[in-house]
């Protein structure tokens, strides 16, 4: 690993839905546990609101890895939401991968809001894959940048 | 331009530790659109929210960003805040730096970087918030309770004397539940039955409250004041309005042998039944399953028996659907399987039995008699062994990781009414820890240890092994003494886990209320809010929340109900203005979106539209606002992008995430 590598802090978003996973991202932290500073989470009301195209903006605009909780398949707050994100981002991480992307840039999580320590786990071990991964330059926008 | 304030919190130390308050004060302050921008030791405090609404009105806020704790904890606040102050609410964003920042993370530097990048996010978001003006729906003044343990019943006996009715929803032919099947109970040695069937009379009684025995939730849907919930009552064979619970058919019943559940399958049952003597209502059911009749279609004994006409082999299910305010979840708990705990030969010995067992073999009504006797060969037993922990705080993934919580306290009990009944039984307790927090149970287990010697030894057993003259060898280690321990006993009784009933899942799932890895339903907030499901309507009551003995539940009880009736007092609610809208411009009525909808909000109108100057009719979609929760999934599924829900717009996502990556 060269010494660039290991200076390489990612830019990673996490979409959290409000029922679940925001629920045990706070759980997480009222519990104390640790996980990089890399991640900063957005809040939606459920995970099914995510729209695919926020997703690539969130590459355009240069993040280096993007993970969606929801609540787990059948516990969703409004009884079906999450199995429309599970099926929407199951073609969009198949569309990803085939036009190029390394895998695991984009990341699928069901985390409960009672999961503190999971969704710490998943931050950690997600920071650390796209650690490995390195800088997102496949598709970035590069008139995004100065 | 909006213009807008940012007002940082250090909530006492807990940001201000690993987050520099005043370099996010001017961060924020440098951002497009931030006229104001402020650090205060406890935003919430009556003195920060009068900073808010101050700088609100003197500065001619039109959004305000507030970097603090959760928005779970406090936007409520900091919108009722911004409210008085002359600001709509929703013009309110919350960056969370405590939750998400400062609680995770240790250095100061970087927990600042983040803390700027999230009240970035906030600010970029407010920018393009809109006003929101919530609306208003109507409360079903009825509350339901699923299960009818001593939770249900308790809770329902609280809202019905409130003077709200309550109808119980209960799967098995009576209610009663778990306490029904106790002999005494802890730390008083109460006789269970003598305490909870005048409760059981009494909830029958109550002219606020219906009991549907038999039955199960099987839909629910609606929201908070206006739930629909239909209700299979089961074909029970018999009219309950004839039936004059004499018992006749009972006795005649030629069908002897189906395991009694009620006696934990220890002795047998007839096939038609009521499950115990002080069963409510005394109307039997017809076990279809084993009863001759159902199965041959010989036998009919039972209808010529009874002398009010009362059996009626060609009932079938009844669904019921009625309407409710609010529903509260009571649907209690069995003890765990023990299938993975082949150590302790419980399915090798008949001796071997678990505590709920032996609570019905104490009773005198259970399949002995109340005589303590070995299920084996039926001699008094000499020697007693119990082991405490059996799948509670197991850390192998066998069993459960939490403490049941009554094992320790039951324990004691079982041990201590055995000395007094037979003082010739030795009685051995096998326990990890003794815990026995609460009211008077300390000096109960101190009383079981000194009064009526019972031998507790601290260490875990090893192995149960049946011996060849059918007594048990129970090898465990004393941790006090460092030794191993080696008893030969006449019958050992396990402590099992407690886990929440298998209802409840599905349950969680109709009712879109979470549940935890364990399967116990999660409360609103832990500690605040204990007895409400985060979902609006839902309340928690007894051991569906988590392991509790029987006064707690009864205090749970009363505390749900509380919460109950304060919604119920409610003529209306407001609801939440975080709605999905359509673009009549760009919809084109393809309804894709209404196929998604999970609440049936989608509806189309042929509506009169000007498309570059040409105008015409066209099918468009209008959402119902008092019917759309907020999910978004129409958002998403809109093909041409014509959807958007308030207060999470597409465009506002965007804004954070472009904050976020900048």
């Amino acid at each position: 690993m060269s010494i660039d590598d290991r200076d390489f802090r990612p830019v990673i978003a996490a979409f959290c839905c409000n029922w679940c996973s925001y629920a045990g991202a706070d759980l997480a932290g009222s519990s104390r546990m640790k996980y990089p500073a890399e991640v900063k989470i957005i809040r939606v009301p459920c995970s099914c609101r995510v729209n695919p195209m926020f997703i690539l903006r969130t590459f355009e605009k240069g993040a280096d890895g993007v993970i969606l909780c929801g609540c787990h398949p059948g516990d969703c707050h409004y009884s079906t939401g999450n199995y429309y994100t599970r099926r929407r981002m199951a073609s969009l991480i198949s569309l990803m991968e085939f036009v190029g992307l390394e895998r695991g840039r984009v990341r699928v999580e069901w985390v409960s809001a009672a999961e503190g320590a999971k969704f710490a786990e998943t931050m950690n071990e997600f920071v650390e894959h796209i650690r490995a991964l390195g800088k997102n330059t496949r598709l970035e926008d590069l008139r995004c940048k100065n | 331009m909006q213009k807008i304030g940012v007002f940082v919190c250090h909530c006492g130390t807990n940001i201000a530790a690993t987050v520099d308050v005043l370099r996010v004060v001017e961060a924020a302050a440098k951002e497009p659109g931030v006229v104001h921008a402020q650090d205060y030791p406890y935003m919430c405090s009556e003195a920060g929210q009068a900073l808010i609404a101050s700088a609100i009105r003197d500065k001619g806020l039109t959004g305000i960003v507030v970097c603090s704790c959760s928005p779970r904890m406090h936007e409520a606040t900091f919108r009722k805040c911004a409210e008085r102050a002359g600001l709509n609410p929703y013009m309110v964003e919350i960056a969370n730096i405590r939750e998400h920042c400062s609680w995770i993370h240790k250095d100061m530097e970087e927990a600042t970087q983040k803390a700027i990048i999230l009240a970035r996010a906030a600010i970029a978001k407010v920018h393009l918030n809109t006003p929101l003006a919530a609306g208003h729906s109507q409360v079903t003044k009825r509350a339901l309770v699923i299960g009818g343990g001593i939770a249900g019943i308790q809770t329902a006996l609280d809202i019905a004397e409130a003077g709200y009715p309550v109808d119980i929803v209960e799967k098995n032919p009576s209610i009663g539940g778990r306490m029904a099947q106790l002999d005494k109970t802890f730390p008083t040695l109460d006789c269970s039955a003598c305490i909870l069937t005048p409760k059981m009379v009494e909830a029958a009684a109550h002219p606020n409250i219906r009991i549907f025995t038999y039955s199960e939730v099987e839909r629910v849907t609606g929201f908070v004041g206006d739930f629909t919930v239909d209700i299979r009552k089961h074909a029970r064979s018999v009219d309950m309005d004839k039936c004059t619970g004499c018992g006749l058919c009972q006795e005649k019943c030629p069908s002897r042998k189906t395991p009694d559940e009620f006696n934990r399958a220890l002795g047998t049952r007839s096939a038609i039944y009521t499950p115990f003597a002080q069963a409510i209502p005394n109307v039997p059911v017809i076990d279809r399953e084993h009863c001759i009749k159902f199965k041959t279609g010989k036998c009919g004994l039972c209808q010529t028996v009874c002398a009010a006409g009362a059996i009626d082999y060609t009932q079938s299910d009844e669904i019921v659907s009625e309407k409710y305010g609010a529903i509260v979840v009571a649907t209690g708990f069995d003890t765990i399987k023990l299938d993975r705990f082949g150590e302790y030969a419980y399915d090798q010995s008949k001796d071997v039995i678990t505590s709920l067992e032996l609570e019905r073999i104490m009773n005198a009504a259970g399949p002995t008699g109340g005589h303590l006797e070995r299920l084996s060969d039926g001699r008094m037993p000499r020697e007693m062994v119990f082991i405490q922990c059996v799948g509670s705080r197991c850390s192998d993934g066998r069993g459960k990781s939490y403490c049941s919580k009554i094992c320790c306290m039951y324990t004691a009990k079982h041990a201590m009414l055995i000395r007094d009944k037979y003082p010739d039984v030795n009685v051995t307790v096998f326990y990890i820890d003794v815990r026995t927090p609460g009211k008077n149970f300390d000096e109960f287990y101190r009383r079981a240890v000194e009064q009526y010697g019972v031998n507790y030894i601290k260490g875990q057993v090893g192995k149960v092994a049946p011996l060849p003259d059918g007594r048990l060898r129970v090898s465990g280690s004393d941790l006090i003494d460092g030794k191993a321990v080696e008893i030969t006993a006449d019958m050992v009784v396990l402590a099992t886990a407690i886990e929440p009933d298998p209802s409840a899942r599905r349950l969680a799932s109709m009712l879109t209320a979470s549940i935890d890895t364990n399967d116990f339903l999660t409360e609103a907030h832990p500690k605040l809010r204990p007895v409400e499901s985060p979902t609006a309507g839902v309340y928690l009551s007894g051991v569906s929340q988590g392991p509790k003995d029987i006064p707690e539940t009864v205090s749970q009880a009363g505390a749900c109900a509380a919460k109950v009736i304060g919604l119920l007092a409610k003529d209306r609610l407001t609801t939440n203005p975080c709605t999905a809208h359509s673009d009549q411009l760009l919809c084109n009525g393809c309804s894709a979106c209404a196929n998604v909808c999970p609440y049936g909000a989608i509806s189309y109108e042929q509506r009169e539209v000007n498309d570059h100057g040409v105008r015409g009719e066209r099918r468009i979609a209008v959402v119902n606002n008092a019917l759309c929760q907020g999910c978004g999934a129409c958002t998403v599924t809109c093909p041409s992008g014509a959807m958007d829900l308030q207060g999470f717009s597409n465009r506002q996502l965007i804004a954070e995430v472009d904050a976020i990556c900048r």
